[in-house]
């Protein structure tokens, strides 16, 4: 029983989203469930000068998010009907015969995991394409990056090659839940900061 | 049968690690598609074939891991070779590969023929059959040749489909047999380009094989966006590398792209049109402060100053008389740049140092801003900065211009079309000139071949392009001219869907996709390879393969055996094949053996990246360009025989754009608006997705500072517009554009309201179909509208 999880490099992610189309493509995912999102992290103030240029203060960077298969999954906590659950590899995933679609998970979860697919009534979500996994094969996103930003494995083997950081602003706090994932930082994570950068994409994450 | 079939795919999968699935709902739906339906026997087993992707003209050229259940693509993956170094790098399809089931179910793909019935440009069609299609379209074709003449046909430029085997080349060899036609040259995408780079180096291969970006130490990523436009698949990984082996690189572009955020260390904004004048402040810092190259300014380049000018052409001006303002009396100081290029004097100082210190060092320049009103001075004055700093000749430099890979290749089409009995040619731009007035064109509008054309254009065959009605300037126009069924007499269009093109023809026929027949593709601009593409699935409904519907028509213009020589689709794609070998790749296996081997590509590792110019470095004299001089050419002999100094000078100069925020235009129109490619098309092609519709959704770009000013909110629905036409289109307000510049994305699909205007997100509707003046290029990013909330 191994703990996997994701590694992402926010430095070298352009935003391209071809592994959300990947992952749409691999689950047959109708227009707006995304078990993975691409959030457009931005902040910036303009400043014109004297001599009509124009100079920004300006932090962005992209976070590509998938589900982080908590430790501590505050959507299996939130679940009334036991239908989020953890299997024996610590992969959080939905049994949809139990699912009543209540979306007490899609509220629950800090990185908006959870998809409704509304036609069936029932949350979906990423389960690390576990079927690959039991072929020795890698999850499909992680082999359709362009910029080869993410990474799969043993958490503990990619805590060692990675480090631990969990936390990229303006995510929550990864170590509160036990997110089970490594992130390294865009170098313009402290700009952002200091400039209260946000999510700018709003309509390209929202599931529904 | 089909029992048998799905049994197979289960054992082949199990063997290959593989899952069984079955086919989506929607597909089935979308298709009629009855499980279990026969597939022809050529068609290749279930389970997973690799292939190249589809060739549309993106810059890459993947590959694609399809996996077929029962005759139905059921799943897309990509590139999973073992190895993925940077001499043989994985090839991996980014999203619009990777969506491309989407595509090739779409509910809305062309079936059948199809006969015009309205007024032209109305859309209303009616189904025919093949014969029927063919028994028109080749009386047509006689009876034209007969009135007009040959010159009056013209198979446009259209990259709609690209393999070597599909897209327009058929059709071209099928009109050659005809007797000819009206033919182009240059393109949309480098018309200037690919004209003022031989004026500096007398070639356009100046590039370097990409592995050796790992070597620089510092990439002005100048307009260039590979990781939108990708520009060579893996070229923004070659950037990656490049960071991690220590390269700084700077990013200056209006917009801040997603490889701005990706790639570069700094992001610089600058005015769209103005990056001339920039690389002027930027050549003015580096002559005063000593940074330039004096050693190979005087070994190998002409024009740099006074003592280097052309015999007889002493007193002229120099490249060093224009930047130190020694005749206009304006030094091109960073002061008088930044008041243009919007880029404070500090930054380009810094820059200018920066570029002129760290050594070795990159100018890559995009093809953007060569595709505007003079855009011809970028391209030489991005030459001319990297000569200027010696970044010529060696690892880890770059010529910038159109920087073609040296080696040979790749070739995008080995298909041979044959010879055109007709001569005369036409800049690529010019068509609708043709249509209007083409026996009065001449040497001015770019004409070569002939002295005169005898007829305008009559007859349009346009496969696999959308460039006469979406992909062309000042759509209204274009629409109109095309309405007029007096001018041009009949357009076919041959394509996959009823595009806005497709929506003016007089016959449609339904092409298949390149998962539906047979072809061949190498890279776009760079990589070593070549892809075998199987037919994999059955064509869709009675469409066939281009090469199919050429030779379908031959047949009843009595030109079937010429045309065909005795060879199908696949047939011709083992001659092709064999002809790489020749041409390219000695150790090329035997066909046959490499489809059985199902690698779907061949590639040659890069151990030892090539460099552009290397001999040229070493000895001058030895080895000279192919210029007139045979050095690089700062002052160019030929230019200045032109007679066109404002335009057209000998040596590159800022010109204030015909529509600019510094003419009177930008009293009403006081955005400059720029159509860049976007993630979720390959031009126009892709527009109908909705996977990436939904990842990219069509909007205009608007920094926060002009939206405040303008009362408009992010997601706002709003109107560009100009004298020429508006468009509607929500809005994205966003920090990543330099205020004063909006963002229309290029390749919305066009659609016309009851006043026959575009009334859809197309941003060519704003844009003038001037041309370039050395070029006759298409000057389609220099456009300036006003935005208003709707």
């Amino acid at each position: 029983m191994a703990k996997f999880g994701f590694y992402f490099d926010a430095s070298a992610c352009s935003g391209c989203k071809t592994c959300q189309i990947a992952c749409q493509d691999k689950n047959d995912l109708p227009v707006g469930i995304r078990f993975r999102r691409i959030y457009e992290i931005c902040g910036a103030t303009w400043r014109q000068d004297d001599q009509n240029t124009w100079v920004p203060e300006i932090a962005a960077y992209n976070i590509s998010v998938a589900c982080n298969h908590c430790e501590d999954a505050p959507c299996v906590k939130a679940c009334p009907t036991q239908a989020m659950y953890k299997d024996d590899n610590g992969i959080v995933a939905v049994d949809p015969k139990k699912c009543i679609g209540c979306r007490y998970c899609e509220w629950a979860c800090p990185y908006g995991a959870p998809q409704y697919n509304k036609k069936l009534g029932i949350m979906q979500k990423c389960d690390l394409c576990r079927d690959y996994l039991a072929d020795g094969k890698v999850p499909v996103c992680l082999s359709s990056c362009p910029m080869r930003a993410l990474d799969f494995g043993p958490l503990d083997e990619l805590q060692k090659r990675y480090g631990n950081q969990t936390t990229l602003y303006p995510l929550p706090d990864g170590d509160l839940v036990g997110a089970g994932w490594v992130i390294k930082s865009h170098p313009a994570e402290t700009k952002a900061k200091e400039l209260s950068a946000r999510i700018i994409n709003p309509e390209e994450v929202k599931n529904g | 049968m089909a029992r048998q079939n799905r049994r197979d795919f289960i054992r082949n999968s199990v063997v290959a690690g593989g899952i069984a699935l079955s086919a989506p709902v929607w597909i089935e739906k979308a298709f009629g598609i009855e499980a279990g339906m026969a597939v022809a026997s050529h068609i290749p087993r279930d389970g997973w074939v690799n292939l190249g992707c589809p060739a549309h003209n993106c810059g890459g050229r993947c590959l694609l891991k399809v996996l077929v259940r029962d005759g139905v693509i059921t799943r897309i993956e990509t590139d999973s070779r073992e190895k993925d170094t940077a001499a043989d790098p994985q090839l991996r399809a980014c999203l619009r590969g990777r969506s491309y089931r989407k595509r090739q179910y779409h509910p809305d793909r062309l079936q059948y023929p199809l006969l015009r019935t309205g007024r032209r440009g109305e859309g209303q069609f009616k189904r025919i059959s093949w014969d029927e299609a063919y028994d028109l379209m080749a009386s047509k074709m006689l009876e034209i040749k007969e009135q007009y003449g040959n010159e009056a046909f013209h198979v446009p430029y259209g990259t709609g489909s690209y393999s070597h085997l599909n897209g327009r080349w058929p059709a071209a060899r099928l009109i050659n047999l005809f007797g000819g036609s009206l033919d182009y040259y240059n393109s949309y995408s480098w018309a200037a380009i690919s004209k003022a780079t031989p004026t500096v180096y007398g070639t356009g291969v100046c590039g370097n094989q990409r592995q050796d970006w790992l070597n620089s130490k510092y990439i002005l990523m100048w307009g260039w966006n590979p990781a939108e436009m990708r520009d060579g698949t893996n070229s923004e990984y070659f950037l990656k590398l490049a960071r991690q082996n220590g390269a700084r690189v700077v990013c200056i572009d209006p917009r801040m792209t997603l490889s701005a955020v990706a790639l570069a260390d700094e992001w610089i904004p600058i005015r769209p049109g103005t990056d001339t004048a920039m690389m002027s402040a930027m050549a003015y810092i580096m002559i005063r402060e000593g940074l330039v190259d004096r050693e190979f300014i005087q070994t190998h380049c002409i024009g740099f100053d006074k003592t280097q000018m052309p015999k007889g052409l002493e007193n002229e001006e120099s490249y060093t008389d224009y930047i130190l303002g020694n005749r206009d009396g304006i030094p091109k100081t960073p002061v008088w740049a930044a008041k243009i290029t919007g880029v404070p004097a500090a930054t380009i100082t810094r820059i200018a140092r920066e570029f002129g210190t760290i050594k070795p060092a990159m100018l890559y320049q995009g093809y953007g801003m060569q595709r505007r009103a003079y855009g011809e001075q970028p391209v030489r004055g991005g030459c001319v900065l990297a000569s200027i700093t010696g970044n010529i000749g060696i690892p880890g430099g770059w010529a910038s211009g159109i920087a073609l890979q040296p080696g040979g290749g790749p070739f995008w089409s080995i298909f041979p079309t044959g010879i055109n009995p007709v001569k005369a040619k036409i800049p690529v731009f010019l068509w609708t000139e043709a249509i209007l007035r083409g026996p009065e064109l001449t040497e001015k509008e770019g004409l070569i071949g002939v002295d005169k054309l005898s007829t305008g254009l009559k007859f349009i065959w346009a496969v696999a392009s959308n460039i006469l009605i979406n992909q062309h300037s000042n759509t209204n126009r274009t629409a109109e001219i095309l309405r007029n069924e007096d001018l041009v007499k009949f357009i076919v269009v041959q394509d996959q869907f009823l595009t806005s093109s497709a929506m003016f023809a007089d016959l449609v026929l339904p092409a298949c996709t390149h998962f539906e027949t047979w072809g061949l593709e190498d890279g776009w601009k760079y990589g070593e390879e070549v892809f075998v593409m199987p037919q994999i699935v059955e064509p869709y409904g009675e469409s066939q393969s281009d090469f199919a519907i050429c030779a379908g028509l031959a047949k009843k213009l009595g030109l079937a055996e010429a045309f065909t020589e005795q060879l199908d689709e696949r047939g011709w794609t083992k001659r092709l094949w064999d002809e790489f070998r020749q041409l390219r790749f000695p150790e090329l296996p035997d066909f046959e053996e490499f489809l059985k081997s199902n690698q779907g590509v061949y590639t040659v590792p890069v151990e030892h990246p090539e460099i552009s110019f290397a001999d040229f470095r070493r000895d001058p004299e030895k080895h000279p360009l192919k210029t007139p001089s045979g050095k690089i050419e700062i002052f160019s002999e030929q230019l200045f025989r032109m007679d066109q100094p404002v335009e057209i000078p000998p040596i590159p100069k800022y010109i204030q754009e015909w529509e600019s925020p510094f003419g009177p235009e930008a009293d009403s129109y006081p955005l400059q608006a720029i159509g860049p490619h976007y993630m979720s098309r390959v031009h126009s092609t892709h527009d109908n997705i909705d996977w990436l519709q939904s990842a990219f959704p069509q909007r205009l770009f608007i920094n926060s500072v002009d939206a405040q000013t303008r009362g408009i909110e992010d997601g706002d629905e709003v109107t560009a517009f100009n004298h020429r036409g508006q468009i509607h289109l929500p809005c994205r307000v966003t920090p990543r554009i330099m205020p004063g510049v909006v963002s229309i994305p290029q390749g919305s699909w066009s659609h016309f309201g009851k006043d026959g205007l575009d009334e859809q997100k197309n941003v060519n509707t704003l844009v003038s179909e001037r041309w370039t003046p050395l070029a006759f290029g298409n000057a389609q990013h220099t456009i300036m509208v006003e935005v208003k909330k709707r």
